[in-house]
């Protein structure tokens, strides 16, 4: 029997975000500042402080949450803590200088559930985020937690467990969406060549650029994925189980440790796990960072500590994985979705979301986008809804362009497409797919060349070397964007880079090589007309790309508007600018390096980019 | 034999849900706003704030919701606080002291009765008009 304490009760709890982008944002300066405050004010009786993970509206961080009352204050610093703890827990007057308040309007908004970037998730992955201290495996409990790991433990079967995942219809969260319950079926059915072993894998190898979703779960809930994993071992009879989470995300894993720890104490793994009899226990793996590593069966040989490369499938890991036995391997976000499954039913969760896809699903908001952060939203959101409503549209006027949905093995959607409703179907049907769930929101400064050029580069920097398409013809893909992006492109470049994206996605040996021409391939749908004016014209649209912008000076603008304010030739670093004050102004093309610099510092706009 | 029984994990659940019940939206039964302008302060509104949280704690009492405010506009009969009894009209009690408190706490809140000796009225001021 436990010892169960009796714990100190607050009236205030303040929650303070420490997810990896508050806490860069300093938040543990603000604890700091509000922890001496209070003792100050001689509240460390009445007043609480947590810290907690990510609360999702990183745009706004350092964030700090009140309860009761979920009165949100951001952007804080921490010369405001003095007069905050005075005003509001002193005083009881909330500070609405510190409130939310919305682009272009003027009213603050104090309630974090009136505002709009929270009013529309749902959240089931991140049900517990904000809500408790992650390192607390007591507040993870008291809101539920392992409710059905207990209830999968003593009441159900291992095939009422994977029926009941089935009948939810939850797809893979980690980006191929393969049915979770058919998969555990699989692994379920599939006989072991060395006795009964049997594995179970979290994949928490996140390496999408601009993707943070399995590291924002493991930070504000890591209990959650252990829960789920604990119901899936009993599903397929496993005994050990695997976390592969990459290294450079220390946070995670310290809570993931430390949680591992506590599950550990309390006899939630190990031996005999709530006397059910049930034997099951959970090792973390850290990752090099290796983005292949991502891909299962790479990870695999990565957990068996040899060379992270993909092999053939199949055989799927379901039949032979970790040394030669049945594996099932999940993303962090599909184990974070099982408890709640199992808690309230199939049937409650098949009720969200769209016909093929069911439940939730996590984005990370990240590129041209007023509100970055982390979202959960049902399936079948459309991306309006995420951008606009939840993202609160794009910074500084400029017009929505395209969205990059699954990282460099997605693709581009443009704003033709914006009413799409979200689900692994539609994605896929746009030429894109879901991934795990990157959005790179991008604007009308943004070249679509230079964008395929950059997730080109990245999967070309990434890909192992395995085989010849994904090695040599990335590659190739390479070198011609880049050349497009210089002006030196060609019109039978265009079709060599479709001939070559086709053929890659045919052959290469995984996911990695497979997926690696989508960004290409879309954006040379959707946006033909970009390549033909790099191409024919020697012109970039969105004058990003540097080499085929030309500067120039309207001089009459110089004079009459400026005054020939001499602000550009003084910024100029290769002295490319002649004039003097009050005369007009010019640019030796010869010398000039193309900086920008004169175009971002007259204030006249009198600098023309073409 | 296993570390934590079912029943072991159903009362670390118990326990701790008092802690988490404060955040998020939950619904609270009642609704207890000790009023704490400087003039409330100077009163000894943080004696009243302390004996109600102490009491609170010791009877074990949940569904409540104990917070602050500023100023009622009353400062002349500072300590204050007000009563929200869900479904009802909020009471304001003047010039409390810890006994007064306690005894607001268990005849009002837990018993449901108002204490009228110690009551100001009963309402507050209309915000919209």
């Amino acid at each position: 029997m436990a010892k169960i304490k009796k714990e100190k009760e607050y009236r205030v709890h303040l929650m303070v975000c420490a997810g990896t982008a508050c806490v860069s944002n300093h938040s543990f300066e603000i604890k700091e500042a509000l922890e001496t405050e209070i003792k100050k004010q001689d509240l460390d009786n009445e007043v609480l402080i947590v810290t907690t993970g990510c609360n999702g509206f990183c745009e706004r961080g350092p964030l700090l949450v009140v309860q009761p009352g979920n009165i949100f204050y951001q952007t804080l610093t921490t010369k405001d803590i003095p007069h905050l703890v005075e005003e509001h827990f002193l005083k009881g007057r909330p500070v609405e200088k510190l409130m939310y308040i919305p682009p272009e309007e003027k009213t603050p908004i104090p309630v974090l559930s009136d505002i709009d970037f929270f009013k529309k998730q749902v959240l089931i992955a991140l049900r517990n985020r904000g809500l408790i201290d992650p390192e607390k495996i007591d507040e993870y409990i008291a809101r539920d937690g392992y409710k059905a790991m207990a209830k999968a433990l003593t009441s159900m079967s291992p095939s009422d467990i994977r029926s009941e995942i089935q009948k939810s219809g939850l797809r893979g969260r980690g980006g191929g969406g393969f049915p979770t319950g058919l998969k555990w079926e699989f692994v379920s059915n599939a006989v072991s060549s060395n006795g009964n072993v049997k594995y179970l894998v979290c994949n928490g190898d996140e390496g999408d650029p601009g993707a943070f979703m399995d590291r924002s779960i493991l930070e504000a809930d890591p209990h959650s994925v252990i829960e789920g994993m604990v119901i899936g071992a009993k599903a397929i009879n496993a005994t050990q189980g695997y976390a592969y989470v990459r290294n450079e995300y220390p946070l995670a894993l310290n809570r993931l440790y430390k949680a591992l720890d506590d599950a550990r104490e309390y006899g939630l793994l190990g031996k005999n796990i709530l006397g059910s009899g049930m034997d099951f226990d959970i090792k973390i793996v850290r990752g090099a960072g290796a983005f292949i590593c991502g891909e299962e069966t790479a990870l695999l040989s990565s957990i068996e500590g040899r060379l992270g490369e993909p092999k053939p499938r199949p055989p799927y890991p379901a039949e032979k994985g970790l040394w030669g036995c049945p594996t099932l391997i999940n993303n962090v976000e599909t184990w974070a979705n099982i408890a709640p499954i199992i808690n309230r039913g199939a049937k409650w969760y098949s009720h969200i979301g769209t016909e093929t896809s069911k439940g939730t699903k996590v984005f990370s908001l990240v590129g041209k986008i007023n509100n970055t952060g982390l979202v959960e939203v049902p399936m079948g959101i459309t991306l309006r809804e995420i951008i606009y409503d939840i993202g609160g549209g794009i910074p500084g006027g400029r017009e929505f362009k395209a969205v990059q949905t699954g990282g460099p093995s997605g693709g581009c959607i443009p704003k033709e497409k914006i009413d799409l409703p979200i689900d692994y179907e539609s994605l896929s049907d746009a030429g894109s797919m879901m991934g795990s769930g990157g959005m790179v929101v991008m604007d009308e400064d943004t070249c679509m060349v230079d964008v395929a050029r950059y997730f080109l580069s990245f999967t070309q920097d990434e890909s192992c070397g395995k085989c010849t398409p994904c090695r040599e013809g990335t590659k190739a893909m390479l070198d011609i964007l880049t050349r497009i992006t210089k002006g030196e492109g060609t019109d039978e470049d265009l079709t060599l880079l479709e001939e070559l994206a086709v053929s890659i996605k045919d052959s290469a040996l995984c996911g990695l090589g497979k997926t690696a021409p989508n960004p290409v391939l879309t954006t040379m749908k959707y946006f033909r007309s970009e390549y033909e004016a790099h191409i024919r014209d020697k012109k970039c649209p969105a004058h990003t790309c540097r080499d085929l912008n030309v500067y120039t000076i309207d001089e009459d603008i110089c004079v009459n508007t400026g005054h020939g304010c001499d602000l550009c030739r003084r910024n100029c670093a290769s002295d490319a600018i002649l004039g003097e004050r009050n005369q007009p102004h010019q640019i030796i093309q010869d010398k000039c390096t193309k900086c920008g610099v004169c175009y971002d510092v007259c204030k006249f706009g009198a600098v023309k980019v073409d | 034999m296993p570390k934590l029984t079912l029943e072991d994990l159903e009362e670390i659940r118990e326990k701790t849900k008092k802690t988490t019940m404060l955040r998020g939206d939950s619904e609270f039964r009642a609704k207890i706003t000790v009023h704490m302008g400087t003039c409330g302060i100077a009163a000894g509104a943080r004696g009243i704030m302390a004996a109600l949280m102490e009491e609170i704690e010791a009877q074990d009492i949940t569904e409540i919701l104990l917070t602050n405010s500023g100023c009622a506009g009353l400062c002349s009969k500072e300590p204050m606080l007000t009563v929200e009894i869900k479904g009802q009209a909020p009471v304001k009690y003047v010039e409390l002291t810890g006994a007064k408190t306690k005894e607001i706490l268990e005849k009002h809140v837990l018993g449901g009765k108002i204490v009228e000796k110690y009551a100001l009225g009963i309402g507050s001021e209309k915000t919209d008009y």
